[in-house]
């Protein structure tokens, strides 16, 4: 995790931090799979949610797929960089032992209601007391 | 003299069909297109209600939305018709499709919330992307306007139907289009009949 100019947006010191993370996931198939006849996509999504000084609630999406009706059901990446930096709103990622790594997805049917739906795991990851200033990334 | 005119239609056998039209243009008198516009009139009148009542029902100021960009293909494509509800109480939450407008500009976006930093008082600032796009919606916004708010939200997307709305884009892009289309709709309510 290092200190560093926001240089996605605001022009002020934030934190950034880096996760790296393994997912396993196994859509099922067959009768009761989620894709059903009027399920086009599923637009998954791995958040990061947790508490600050400055803000009650924080979310940062770190990664994100798409998968189309058809495509292998099965997800088995290892040591996964995120997709999107994860900056924070101030300096609230040092120290903070607390986030939590969900993995959620919408339903994108052919036609009718846009569900959103969070898995029921969950990981919590705890943030190092100090800033990183050599390790390569 | 009176010339018993009502009559004498009523009687006179349909001549020859393709005169019909003519022939009823020349019958039909003042009273009878007071009524047809009046019928038309109560027709645009119930629309608008039930649109206002949409509004009321939704929270939103927009309850139904074409989407205009390919911004969120796959899941939605130019044309695609979107449900919208914008309840007060809803949290905005990272991976929610919210619609929302960039001050200043008219046109509504349809993207998702990829962050989200809620203060203890409710405040909210978010940050969208176009599941389509590379970068994040910054570029969007207003000058120096790094986050959007709960006010510039016109609802979330709830429900959607595929290629339907590409009737308005047409309309739009073709306004020939859309007064032929309002012509032949005037002409069959003013000349319909009910027998």
């Amino acid at each position: 995790r290092k200190n560093v100019e926001d240089f996605t947006g605001p022009r002020e010191r934030s934190d950034l931090g880096f996760v790296t993370f393994d997912i396993t996931a196994d859509i099922l198939n067959g009768k009761n799979s989620i894709f059903d006849w009027n399920v086009k996509q599923l637009f998954l999504y791995l958040s990061a949610e947790y508490s600050t000084k400055n803000n009650a609630l924080n979310q940062v999406v770190l990664w994100d797929k798409i998968m189309l009706r058809g495509d292998n059901p099965r997800l088995s990446l290892k040591d996964m960089k995120s997709k999107y930096f994860f900056f924070d709103d101030g300096n609230g990622l040092k120290g903070n032992r607390n986030i939590t790594l969900t993995l959620s997805w919408n339903v994108v049917p052919n036609a009718g209601i846009l569900p959103l739906v969070t898995g029921s795991g969950h990981v919590s990851v705890p943030f190092p007391d100090t800033y990183e200033t050599t390790k390569s990334y | 003299r009176v010339c018993p005119v009502r009559g004498a239609a009523a009687t006179r056998g349909r001549a020859r069909p393709d005169m019909d039209l003519f022939g009823d243009l020349r019958r039909m008198n003042k009273r009878q297109l007071y009524y047809q516009v009046l019928n038309f009139a109560m027709i645009v009148s119930s629309a608008l209600m039930i649109w206002k009542g949409l509004i009321v029902i939704t929270g939103s100021e927009s309850p139904i939305v074409v989407v205009l960009s390919g911004s969120m293909e796959p899941a939605f494509h130019r044309g695609d018709l979107l449900f919208l509800t914008n309840f007060h109480d809803d949290p905005i939450r990272a991976g929610e499709i919210v619609v929302f407008k960039v001050e200043g500009r008219d046109i509504p976006i349809v993207h998702r919330v990829i962050k989200v930093h809620e203060k203890g008082n409710g405040n909210i600032k978010f940050l969208t992307k176009g599941d389509n796009n590379e970068v994040d919606d910054r570029g969007l916004y207003k000058e120096g306007q790094n986050w959007l708010e709960k006010k510039d939200v016109v609802g979330r997307a709830r429900g959607f139907l595929p290629y339907v709305g590409m009737v308005t884009i047409i309309m739009n892009d073709y306004p020939k289009f859309k007064y032929a289309l309002l012509a032949v709709m005037g002409a069959y309510v003013l000349l319909k009949r009910e027998s």
